[in-house]
């Protein structure tokens, strides 16, 4: 979230769409309740289905599951042709000015440099024309036919409210009724918040969807701003921290990235990471790079970790390709992985296309699970009925099964969707043998160093070296990693105005990332997370929940990534003199008579630096502004662009029907083998979405009986149209198949999905909860992944849950589902 | 007012047993109507975060004893921190019903092992399971670690073995297990931010 | 009577006077249906608080579950797709115990002190006395009370009288996500519901409206409807729920004819109480009175 939770309260419109906040975040979407009642904000929700959200909303408008671009663009072009933009936001604080090469091009559904063959764009022209003076050109009067906003007014004028009824089938009185309201917040003292989740990240153009909204967003002025922003509801409680953590293939901590195999120059490396300014005077706060990085290395590998050895960067794998779960799994079921760890994970019901997982999970020699709970990946190989049906005598992994502490089990630290770092204290044993994660991992990582130690083996150093400074090297203390990713001086470190001034003596915790030297003399294990630990103490545990200023900034509760900084952006708020456009809302202003920014939050800029230095407001891009246009960073083009999911009920997408190659998202990938996989409408006619109940979480909560007593058995909802069709009435047992299996459960026949009106054809939702399996006390059921495509957007390979092709049949008795 | 034969006997039943059980002798005795004391009023009192969702509402745990020597603490009720800003003192469905997550019939109490082709689980020593787990990384590892790749860059990466990174383990967790898995040359690495 | 922190405004079938010096004020636990999200939370609170864990049933086509009240759940969430203005409109009713001013199932109950009604609002149930008639059920004009299949006792919802006691907040109140349930005196309660009406008004809701039935006496858990003019929108919510009139003008009209009706039935009942336990003597109790 740019924003936090309690800050939803200071805004004039929320928009749900990509997400259900009511069903999946109750606590958090009470600060929408609150907005509503104390500010007379509105709630609008847009979602293929009337959810909790909607039952609370001022307005609901429906569309169908993966239309989102279509909806969005239409948004777009609706705030442009009718002039509902905030024109000094766009003006001062984003690239409309920016020129684009002559080279970028848009023809039929294809960006410029794509390679059907791979799949794969080309990004050499996705860029800006560059000046002599090594700045990007622009056109301050917009006029340039080259210049983002010219572009973007011609690409998303094709975006009009009859083209979003025809793919979206919103109708053309709702959208426009949406884009109304929306518009409303184009004024400087008005604002809307988006609040989005899975349901815009779980496409094969996820992304993009999330893009067009922000972009919506900057048109109005709406980004920086208390009770603005762009609102991902993170799903799980530590899955914020342990992205920022870099627990990802491709990332290390504080969303640095790990090396490409052909980046063998340490330098080379770090140059790139570390941009220069493409503007005169802007920040281009990554140039900071090689201090983060130096850090993190020093942290992990301590002395070890010299200039000589460029702190060793020889010693981090290098990527071939990003192994996200899909590809792993990918692989895996090829024959190439021999081992796996399940950590606190359940893949077998998470991921896409359980046949495969199931399959795949068998290749392998050996799988660790360690997990509070029996989870359904730890029995892949037991035969559970209808509901896992294998002959555990043909598979031969090795299973080890570890019990591991649940969170009341343990101290320690989790990320919540708002960037806080807050402490938790244990209040218990765990139940007989288990360990808490850190011993488990302990356990196994000594053993491993001791061998290593003792007999050699392949490229031992990084295993003998890794920085294990525990009392109890068995028992690694929280409170040591938390220190340790927080940072401390290694040496005396200095004002760099000052050499004199000390600022940190060695051997104390540092105050945060403005301290952080690339000369050896700090170890930090996540820069972004630097000072959570500082000298003043453990500032993660704070609880003060004093709002001296009354809009909810809670500065002395827990600890915010970055610098305890509440909302991002925050320098957006304010003019180009520096004074808020809405003072009512002030979060940060320039004081003229101090010399420095100040507000009821931390300035999200260089705090000293006056407006009239022109620096931009958005300083981790080296522009200093927002992007419209996306240059090279996104794999399907710098402008998102509806395409229809990877399973459509269309045949083409109507936005080019005539070029086949622009159906679904050119640059998604799809292994060889997996294309056979996908269903056609013939076959499969109706639009399937997968999604969470607020009774439940994932497969934990079927472990737990009260929520098991509340929400007991798998269930799916049709309307009460497709239920006509079908024969179909409320309670009775359906089986819904797609290409890759099926699922039987209990129909909800409902009012709130509606059949929707696409392209001049009827098409039917089946909304399909995801949170059955064959372990817990609530009945047992079928997984639910089981249905969807092996197919994930074209950046995050995030999996394609939220829209694909299903049929659905009545089953002729009702089935007693085994308990 | 229809006064059916039913009714008329109900009624008569329900009259005659409020007023003239008393009058038979059945007068009100001590501590008629004490309500149910409240069970918090010496438990000991944890502050913890939801595990669930991102919203990372604070919760207070309660639990059986002081800390004394011979209590085997358990928790035995959780609410809402009504000093958590965010939360104020709620919880969703499934927070509110987290003490059956901590007492689940599902929770797992001692490691397991599952031979190759196997029906069954057993029983397994930590240290056992601990040291095979060693070994067989180990073996992986050293038969298939890639130190340079067919360019002859150096690569260091440990390809055939991947790691999977749990959703709701604190950062300490996260932060060692990065470490590790890291300095062993993974790169089969994610966690549930994509699902 | 023991010292207690409520002090006892009424008792069933007890003549004694109830103590009345100490002067307390009224408590009342407000559900604004339009902040309702039907998460169940407050279902979860209510099991969790009181150690209640009802059965895990099956999915019955509807997010209702489980389907109706119980000795186990006190409260449960009602779910009703309407379209009264022409559009869908999902009205979700949290159901429970209404705490009357003036509650039947008192008046109804023959057990002395095995349903009390606090100074402060709150309906007890005090199953120590309870002797599983079930009349209560028959009083209630909202057809609460459950009676446990395990110790033929009646259950229904106390308003978490144990935390109110000690100055808590009921369980479902403090748990509720979205502030759809709050709670507080009585008289809060009820200008925070002309606040809640007046934000409804101008969403164009009309006819919102606070539901708090004089039939009654008024009620100490109360709702904020959009629709207050259809109370039987929302899961067939009374549009006047009044006690059964038979149980009202017991003490008048019917108690001389029904003197004549006691050895018969009291003495029965009795006697199969004594002999045979509770459950059997609602059974023959209920039998006999058919």
């Amino acid at each position: 979230m740019t924003n936090h939770w309690v800050d939803i309260k200071n805004t004039d419109l929320v928009l749900i769409m990509g997400g259900n906040a009511a069903e999946a975040h109750p606590c958090g979407f009470k600060w929408v309740t609150e907005a509503k009642a104390h500010r007379k904000a509105r709630l609008i929700v847009v979602d293929p289905r009337f959810t909790r959200s909607a039952a609370v909303a001022d307005y609901y408008a429906p569309i169908r599951a993966g239309s989102d671009i279509a909806f969005l663009g239409g948004l777009i072009n609706y705030l442009l042709s009718n002039d509902k933009i905030h024109h000094q936001y766009v003006r001062d604080y984003t690239d409309m000015s920016y020129l684009v090469k002559d080279e970028f091009t848009f023809t039929d559904g294809i960006f410029s440099g794509y390679d059907p063959d791979k799949r794969k764009y080309d990004k050499a022209t996705w860029g800006y024309q560059m000046g002599e003076d090594g700045y990007v050109k622009t056109d301050p009067s917009l006029q340039d036919p080259r210049c983002v906003y010219q572009l973007l007014k011609a690409h998303y004028a094709r975006y009009t409210p009859e083209l979003v009824e025809r793919i979206c089938g919103t109708p053309q009185d709702a959208f426009l009724k949406v884009a109304g309201m929306i518009a409303e917040t184009a004024a400087p003292d008005r604002t809307m918040t988006v609040m989005y989740a899975l349901g815009w990240t779980q496409h094969s153009q996820g992304s993009q969807m999330i893009r067009t909204g922000a972009m919506v967003q900057l048109l109005l002025g709406n980004i920086g701003v208390a009770g603005g922003g762009m609102n991902a509801l993170r799903g799980h409680s530590n899955i914020q921290g342990l992205t920022d953590l870099g627990l990802l293939s491709n990332l290390l901590p504080g969303y640095m990235t790990l090396p490409g195999e052909a980046e063998k120059d340490f330098q080379a490396y770090l140059t790139k990471r570390s941009p220069k300014p493409l503007r005169p005077g802007q920040l281009s706060y990554w140039q900071n790079y090689p201090k983060f990085f130096v850090s993190t290395m020093k942290a992990w590998y301590g002395d070890a970790a010299t200039p000589e050895n460029n702190w060793c960067y020889d010693w981090l794998p290098k990527l071939d390709k990003t192994h996200d779960i899909l590809q792993v799994f990918e692989d895996m079921n090829n024959g190439k992985m021999n081992g796996y760890f399940c950590q606190g994970f359940n893949p077998l019901a998470s991921a896409p296309c359980k046949i495969k997982l199931s399959g795949a999970l068998a290749k392998l020699k050996y799988l660790v699970v360690i997990d509070p709970l029996a989870t359904e990946t730890s029995e892949f190989w037991q035969n559970h009925g209808e509901f896992n049906d294998v002959d555990p005598t043909q598979i031969q992994t090795e299973v080890f099964r570890l019990p591991s502490s649940c969170f009341a089990e343990e101290d320690g630290s989790l990320v919540n969707s708002t960037r806080w770092l807050q402490w938790h204290w244990k209040g218990a044993e765990p139940p007989g043998e288990a360990l808490n994660d850190q011993e488990i991992i302990a356990g196994i990582f000594l053993k491993l160093k001791a061998m290593y130690k003792k007999d050699g083996g392949a490229f031992p150093d990084p295993v003998l070296n890794l920085t294990w400074k525990h009392k109890q090297p068995t028992h690694p203390a929280p409170e040591e990693l938390a220190k340790e990713f927080s940072g401390r001086a290694l040496k005396d470190v200095t004002d760099p105005k000052d050499p004199a001034k000390v600022l940190v003596k060695a051997g104390e915790q540092l105050n945060g990332f403005a301290e952080l030297r690339d000369d050896g003399s700090t170890a930090c294990g996540c820069w972004i997370f630097a000072g959570a630990w500082s000298e003043k103490g453990n500032l993660m545990a704070r609880r003060d929940n004093a709002d001296p200023y009354g809009i909810g900034q809670n500065l002395n509760w827990s600890y915010a990534w970055p610098a305890n900084r509440r909302v991002l952006y925050n320098r957006a708020s304010c003019d180009a003199d520096g004074a808020p456009f809405d003072p009512s809302r002030k979060l940060v202003g320039w004081d003229a008579a101090a010399g420095k920014w100040t507000g009821s939050d931390i300035p999200d800029f260089k705090a000293d630096s006056a407006p009239a230095d022109g620096m931009g407001p958005f300083i981790m891009n080296p522009e200093g502004v927002a992007r419209f246009f996306a240059r090279d960073m996104m794999a399907e083009g710098p402008f998102p662009e509806h395409y229809e999911p990877m399973e459509s009920p269309l045949a083409n997408n109507p936005m080019h029907p005539d070029n086949p190659l622009a159906r679904a998202n050119p640059a998604a990938r799809v292994f060889k083998g997996d294309w056979e996989s996908f269903g056609s409408p013939a076959e499969f006619p109706y639009v399937a979405t997968t999604y969470r109940l607020t009774e439940h979480f994932h497969t934990w909560s079927k472990h737990v009986r009260l929520n098991a007593i509340v929400q007991p058995e798998q269930f799916v909802e049709i309307g009460e149209e497709l239920a006509a069709a079908k024969g179909i009435t409320a309670g009775d047992h359906v089986r819904v198949r797609s290409k890759r299996g099926f699922i039987v459960a209990v129909a909800v026949v409902t009012k709130r999905l509606k059949t929707l009106t696409i392209d001049g054809r009827s098409v039917h939702t089946v909304g399909i909860p995801i949170h059955w399996g064959f372990k817990g006390v609530a009945r047992n059921g079928y997984i639910t992944n089981t249905l969807t495509p092996f197919v994930g957007d074209a950046n995050t390979q995030t999996p394609e849950f939220k829209a694909f092709l299903v049929d659905i049949e009545k089953l002729p008795t009702r089935l007693q589902a085994k308990a | 007012m229809q006064v059916t034969r039913r009714t008329f006997l109900k009624v008569c039943a329900t009259g005659v047993g409020t007023s003239s059980l008393t009058l038979l002798g059945f007068a009100p005795d001590t501590a008629l109507a004490e309500m149910r004391s409240f069970k918090l009023a010496r438990a000991t009192e944890t502050r913890n975060t939801c595990p669930y969702c991102s919203v990372g509402c604070g919760i207070l745990m309660y639990g059986l004893g002081a800390g004394a020597k011979n209590v085997q603490g358990r928790i035995f009720h959780i609410e809402g921190d009504p000093d958590h800003p965010v939360n104020r003192g709620t919880l969703c469905p499934k927070g509110a019903g987290l003490l059956d997550f901590i007492h689940s019939d599902t929770r797992l109490t001692q490691p397991e092992y599952r031979a190759p082709g196997s029906r069954e689980w057993q029983p397994i020593a930590w240290d056992d399971a601990f040291t095979r787990i060693a070994a067989l990384m180990k073996a992986d590892r050293d038969a298939n670690f890639e130190a340079v790749n067919q360019d002859g860059s150096t690569v260091n990466r440990w390809n055939s073995t991947g790691f999977l990174a749990a959703s709701a383990s604190s950062n300490e967790t996260g932060y060692l297990t990065h470490k590790v898995v890291r300095s062993l040359g993974m790169l089969a690495f994610d966690n549930q931010a994509r699902v | 009577m023991a010292l207690q922190s409520l002090d006892i405004a009424a008792r069933s079938a007890t003549t004694t006077p109830s103590p009345s010096a100490r002067q307390g004020f009224e408590v009342a636990k407000l559900i604004d249906i339009s902040k309702c999200i039907g998460c169940k939370a407050c279902q979860v609170a209510c099991m969790e608080w009181n150690d209640l864990r009802d059965e895990v049933g099956i999915n019955h086509g509807v997010y209702d579950n489980p389907m109706d009240l119980t000795d186990q759940s006190w409260t449960v969430m009602r779910f009703s797709e309407v379209e009264p203005n022409g559009h869908l409109e999902w009205l979700i009713r949290k159901d429970g115990c209404m705490h009357c001013a003036d509650p039947g199932c008192l008046k109804a109950c023959p057990a002395p002190g095995a349903i009390v009604k606090y100074g402060n609002g709150i309906v007890d149930f005090n199953q120590e006395h309870c002797i599983g008639c079930g009349y209560c059920i028959t009083g209630c004009p909202f057809n609460i009370p459950r009676i446990a299949q395990k110790d033929g006792k009646a259950y229904k919802c106390t308003l978490c009288s144990d935390r109110v006691a000690v100055g808590l907040e009921p369980a479902c109140v403090k748990t509720c996500p979205t502030g759809a349930i709050t709670y507080g005196a009585k008289d809060d309660m009820v200008q925070h519901a002309a606040i809640r009406v007046r934000d409804l008004n101008e969403r164009g809701f009309a006819q919102a409206g606070l539901y708090d039935p004089p039939g009654v006496g008024g009620t100490h858990v109360m709702y904020v409807l959009q629709h207050a003019d259809q109370p039987g929108l929302y899961a067939n919510l009374p549009q006047d729920p009044q006690i059964d009139p038979l149980v009202s003008v017991w003490k008048g009209i019917t108690k001389p004819l029904a003197i004549a009706a006691f050895a018969a039935v009291s003495l029965a009942g009795l006697f199969h109480y004594i002999t045979k336990g509770p459950n059997e003597v609602s059974k023959e109790t209920e039998k006999e009175v058919e």
